[in-house]
């Protein structure tokens, strides 16, 4: 009964890849590892429904089609992504600026690296013939899924960073996403290595241009942390209105390494977001936060598979959502604990806060636990805003929209605190603020 | 000389329930009244009415606070006239810090009447000058509003507002619930010590003890939606002898 949906979204998938070619960088090995990724697309086509990990994102209802590869960015397209960087209000960050999917340097702060940080763009990566494993940056082990597989084929540009081992940075990694062009994809995957005993913070941003309408992001960031390694990650994702950004995390985690990882959602029409996040060594300490702030009938949906390959670690996940409008939230969590996973500690926590009566809130929490000493828990809520407590703030002089605003901000607020570094967590706490603003 | 409070025949209802059935009550400037009853005689309708909670439906009667017709306000825009409620069971808040709420809602009062708004110094000045003489440490204003603040914490949370909003009529809504004898006695010492000429009280309760310590000018007895009896202070003292009964009949 599938056959005719298949079929009827084959055809147009075979010229996008046709198309976008000539302009993919890498021959020979990695021509051909886009080869197959394509072909594993093609053969799945966009996840529907039935797919029961986009049982509630059904991109071929949201999207319909894969929009063509941007083209490289003009001049005009690159002064109006100036000022979308600017405007981003982000500084002290070290920028790595992708435009439309391509890198562009005089956007970037290509000079003035840290010592033990080396950065290079994917494009020189795949098009370096001395390297005889190329081909592997487009790969991926962990996972296996048509938008991974689509992001493979597809990939333009993104960076190559690597932190030596015991590198402590002080400035944040920033990559920076700007969409300019309108009703076409950009598509974008970066690697990040941190090495051992390492620590650092890494920024990624999402933000459109001004008239930027309608735009496909497809990104992916593959991350490893050697032993010992620390990572804050913090994600800002502010799309155009009816653009979609569908973005996969790949995170390996080698023993005794912390990952702090936050993410906030307040654009796009479809943000998707999914992490695959595997415990590789023993002792390690996750935790994976996030925030959907949605109105109108935008689409939020995380999803996270932590895998608990071996023993002794700690996972926490915790996501608060605030719909208003006819927004929709999804959250999907899935604990993996294999058998020799051991005293694995993992909890997750979704709560969400419906503002308006058509608004929706999905959530999933998954565990498959196959060892036998572990502690493993989840909770979820739904519900409005407590009148009780709205009224108490109102009693003592707060007018209305001044004390949802303060009960929202609290909502959020546990997620937010998470992030170490205080300026980023401004950053995070501003930009709600200003969703808070914005619903008047 | 307007009264600062006038209840008048003042009929609610919550859903097709009629609680008050036509209540009088007139409060002056500095006055203490208090107001008794056994349970479900409609005290803490009143107190909730007089504060603007949503919920409850005045079919009938009308109440004006300094002259001005108070159904007709917010509960912020009454709050920012001078009326203050004491829950009896003060909400907890995760997440915003006591004094960031205390800040944000003196502000948002003082605003309100077209006052300037505290600065941060000037406003942590007032706070620990306050609280100090409360007895409220520093670090219970770090924490999150009420949480995990014991029974006797909350109330002196309570009194501790009371004094930085300065209003000019208080409803203390059975301040005395769920507090032992020593809570009880620091939390009435702090009320006492807010007793001024411009500001009055309503302190509803059920027992004459809270009464003890903070000792009113004036007794009501409520039943059945209605006051059955007024007097001095005198009368709860009666009151604690002989009981309800003796009014529940008059009500009927």
């Amino acid at each position: 009964m599938n056959v005719a949906l298949v079929k009827s979204t084959e055809q147009p998938y075979g010229e996008l890849f046709a198309e976008a070619r000539g302009r993919l960088p890498g021959d020979g090995l990695v021509a051909s590892a886009r080869k197959a990724a394509f072909d594993d697309f093609a053969a799945r086509g966009l996840p529907h429904r039935r797919i029961e990990e986009w049982k509630y994102t059904d991109l071929r209802a949201l999207l319909r089609t894969v929009a063509p590869l941007a083209p490289s960015p003009e001049k005009a397209a690159l002064a109006r992504a100036a000022v979308a960087v600017k405007a981003l209000g982000i500084d002290g960050t070290q920028k790595f600026v992708l435009v439309d999917g391509v890198f562009v340097p005089q956007l970037s702060d290509v000079n003035g690296l840290e010592k033990g940080v080396s950065v290079r763009t994917l494009r020189d990566a795949l098009e370096d013939k001395d390297n005889a494993v190329r081909a592997d940056l487009l790969r991926t082990t962990v996972a296996s899924d048509a938008m991974i597989s689509l992001n493979a084929a597809l990939a333009t540009d993104g960076m190559v960073i690597d932190v030596a081992d015991g590198v402590t940075l002080t400035k944040p990694l920033h990559i920076v996403h700007v969409a300019t062009s309108s009703e076409t994809s950009h598509v974008t995957r970066s690697l990040v290595k941190i090495g051992k005993g390492a620590k650092a913070t890494l920024v990624e941003s999402f933000a459109a241009a001004d008239g930027a309408k309608a735009y496909q992001a497809h990104d992916s960031i593959v991350v490893w942390l050697g032993d010992d390694a620390a990572l804050e990650h913090v994600r800002l994702m502010e799309d155009a209105l009816d653009a979609a950004n569908i973005t996969t995390g790949i995170f390996t985690l080698g023993a005794r390494t912390r990952l702090n990882s936050f993410g906030l959602t307040r654009g796009g029409a479809v943000s998707r977001y999914q992490g695959f996040i595997t415990f590789a060594g023993e002792g390690s300490e996750l935790a994976t936060n996030g925030v959907n702030l949605l109105g109108n009938r935008r689409l939020g949906d995380t999803t996270l598979v932590v895998d608990h390959t071996v023993p002794n670690c700690v996972s926490r996940e915790v996501f608060r959502a605030v719909l208003d409008d006819q927004a929709h939230s999804v959250f999907q969590g899935r604990i993996i604990v294999r058998q020799i996973a051991q005293k694995t500690d993992g909890k997750m926590m979704t709560r969400a806060l419906l503002l308006s009566d058509e608004c929706e809130a999905d959530n999933k929490p998954e565990l498959e636990i196959f060892a036998d000493d572990v502690a493993c828990g989840h909770g979820a809520t739904a519900g409005a805003i407590d009148e009780e407590l709205l009224f108490y703030l109102r009693a003592r002089g707060l007018p209305e929209k001044e004390a949802q605003g303060l009960l929202i901000a609290a909502f959020v607020g546990e997620a937010i605190e998470s992030i170490v570094d205080d300026g980023l967590r401004d950053i995070a706490i501003s930009t709600a603020e200003r969703w808070l603003a914005a619903r008047g | 000389m307007t009264a600062l409070l006038e209840v008048k025949g003042l009929k609610v209802q919550v859903e097709d329930n009629e609680i008050l059935h036509g209540l009088d009550l007139t409060v002056n400037d500095g006055e203490i009244h208090a107001i008794m009853g056994p349970n479900g005689s409609g005290k803490s309708t009143l107190s909730h009415v007089i504060a603007g909670k949503p919920g409850y439906d005045v079919t009938g009667g009308e109440i004006l606070f300094k002259g001005e017709d108070l159904l007709e306000m917010e509960p912020d825009e009454r709050a920012a006239k001078g009326v203050f409620l004491a829950f009896q069971y003060p909400m907890e808040i995760p997440g915003v810090a006591t004094m960031t709420f205390l800040r944000t809602a003196l502000n948002a009062q003082r605003k309100a009447r077209g006052e300037s708004e505290f600065s941060t110094p000037d406003f942590l000045k007032k706070v620990k000058e306050v609280s100090a003489r409360l007895g409220i440490p520093q670090d219970m204003l770090k924490r999150g509003v009420n949480v995990g603040f014991s029974g006797g914490e909350k109330k002196r949370n309570e009194v501790l507002q009371m004094a930085l909003f300065e209003p000019s009529l208080c409803i203390l809504d059975e301040m005395d619930s769920g507090l032992d004898i020593d809570a009880l006695r620091i939390a009435a010492d702090g009320v006492n010590a807010l007793r001024a000429k411009n500001r009055s009280m309503i302190v509803i309760t059920h027992y004459q003890r809270l009464l003890n310590y903070i000792v009113p000018d004036f007794v009501h007895v409520m039943s059945k939606g209605r006051v059955v009896t007024s007097g001095g202070k005198e009368l709860a003292l009666e009151l604690e002898k002989s009981g309800y009964a003796q009014f529940e009949d008059k009500a009927a």
